[in-house]
């Protein structure tokens, strides 16, 4: 049986190359459009990660961890989670805890509007799509090494 | 109501594969359906009869929508269940390492 | 009646995967029931829902599938046949007369008793400006759940870590 380490067969790679770029684009869409359309945080992070995965899928861990490395995915994990804390801390200077202390708050059916919400739903994204990556990335590189020995 | 009772059938198929089967990975799939039941069954509960989405378009009175409680629950909810179930695969992968089988009745017997 | 069917449908998925004997038949049948959850949260009218457990879903399927592939299945069915069967139909007796108890209480199906749900239908647009509700409600109305949450997914990736790190061995001790 072939090994792991070239990935896998020639007509994956290519709609790999072609598609990566498009998922991770429409992961970013469902993130920014979380208070307009259905979607949010929780489904675009998943997207995002989703989309790493299929790269290292394809072609192999070490292409995949030097777009994205393990400390990187770390770190922008804690900035997501340091964001969201922030942002909840903030609110202090409305009143209570997490409030929305943006007065104006936009006009509704438009990108710019709606006030913290789309800054939450863009740190949850950080944190949840960083989070399942360093997930994936150990469990497929723990079973990579083992697997030599 | 009938559906009320097919979603606990559908819990009581995973209770049965988590009590009875002797392999880790057919408990972790037992414990997915589980998980699946009792999130349908939320969202079972704030059904409304020809309601509708909960989200808001333009120019359309707000009348008749499904609950959203329970749906801002169970969004959380699905996330929080993937996450558990890495854990629980990454310990089977741990025990496979060192005992060498996914074989429960086998770990109780071997002093690793 | 769509939803009896599909109902039906994920019911009659879940009993071969619990007890097809290849493991990963029985995975992919996990993610027939997946999919039929996520068609189900379709026809309930929660999008959010929909998109969020289907891409989830995706996801456990590709780590459970990693984990079990190339692995063997050494499987035997030893002894205390009696006392597990026993313990099983207790348990989900149990389960059912509660559960008895609980559906005589429950509102019709499609009737929902919606007494805080009124207040944030009815003031959630001018409160915070947003027209997703569901999303308004977890991250303005209820924003420590989600805080609780991604707590918990971050306790999650620190124990997942904790468990696969390789802790230094010198190989030549080894026999």
């Amino acid at each position: 049986m072939k090994s792991l380490e070239p990935g896998m067969t020639l007509i994956v790679k290519t709609i790999t190359r072609l598609t990566v770029g498009l998922i991770l684009l429409y992961g970013v869409y469902i993130v920014l459009h979380g208070h307009l359309t259905p979607g949010g945080g929780f489904a675009g992070g998943v997207i995002i990660a989703l989309s790493f995965i299929h790269l290292m899928l394809a072609f192999g861990r070490e292409v995949a961890l030097k777009k994205i490395s393990e400390a990187r995915a770390s770190v922008i994990e804690n900035l997501g989670a340091v964001m969201f804390l922030s942002i909840a801390v903030l609110g202090f200077s409305g009143g209570y805890f997490f409030f929305n202390f943006f007065v104006n708050k936009g006009r509704p059916f438009h990108l710019f509007s709606a006030g913290i919400i789309p800054l939450c739903n863009i740190a949850i994204s950080l944190k949840v799509g960083a989070g399942l990556f360093a997930i994936f990335a150990a469990l497929i590189l723990f079973r990579s090494s083992e697997k030599e020995e | 109501m009938s559906e009320y009772i097919l979603c606990f059938t559908l819990f009581c198929i995973g209770l049965y594969c988590v009590l009875r089967k002797r392999n880790i990975i057919k408990i972790i799939i037992g414990l997915g359906i589980v998980e699946y039941a009792v999130n349908l069954f939320f969202v079972l509960i704030g059904y409304r009869l020809h309601g509708r989405a909960p989200i808001l378009a333009k120019d359309q009175a707000i009348t008749n929508m499904v609950d959203p409680i329970p749906q801002a629950l169970v969004l959380t909810s699905i996330v929080i269940g993937l996450a558990v179930t890495a854990l629980i695969v990454a310990l089977a992968i741990r025990i496979y390492e060192k005992y060498g089988t996914f074989d429960i009745t086998k770990i109780r017997r071997l002093r690793g | 009646m769509e939803l009896n069917i599909l109902l039906l449908f994920m019911i009659f998925s879940a009993i071969v995967a619990v007890q097809v004997e290849d493991l990963l038949s029985s995975v992919i049948a996990v993610g027939a029931v997946g999919l039929g959850l996520s068609l189900a949260f379709l026809v309930l009218k929660a999008p959010d829902l929909a998109i969020t457990q289907l891409v989830v879903e995706i996801l456990c399927l590709i780590i459970l599938i990693r984990a079990t592939i190339k692995k063997d299945l050494p499987f035997s069915t030893s002894g205390r046949w009696v006392f597990n069967t026993v313990s099983t139909l207790v348990s989900i007796v149990v389960f059912l007369f509660f559960a008895y108890f609980a559906l005589r209480q429950l509102p019709r199906f499609g009737a929902p008793i919606m007494r805080v749900a009124e207040e944030y239908i009815a003031s959630g647009q001018e409160k915070t400006g947003a027209t997703n509700l569901v999303a308004a409600i977890i991250l303005d109305f209820r924003g420590y759940d989600t805080l609780g949450e991604a707590t918990v997914l971050f306790t999650a990736v620190i124990g997942v870590l904790a468990i696969i790190r390789k802790t230094g061995r010198i190989k030549n001790e080894e026999s």
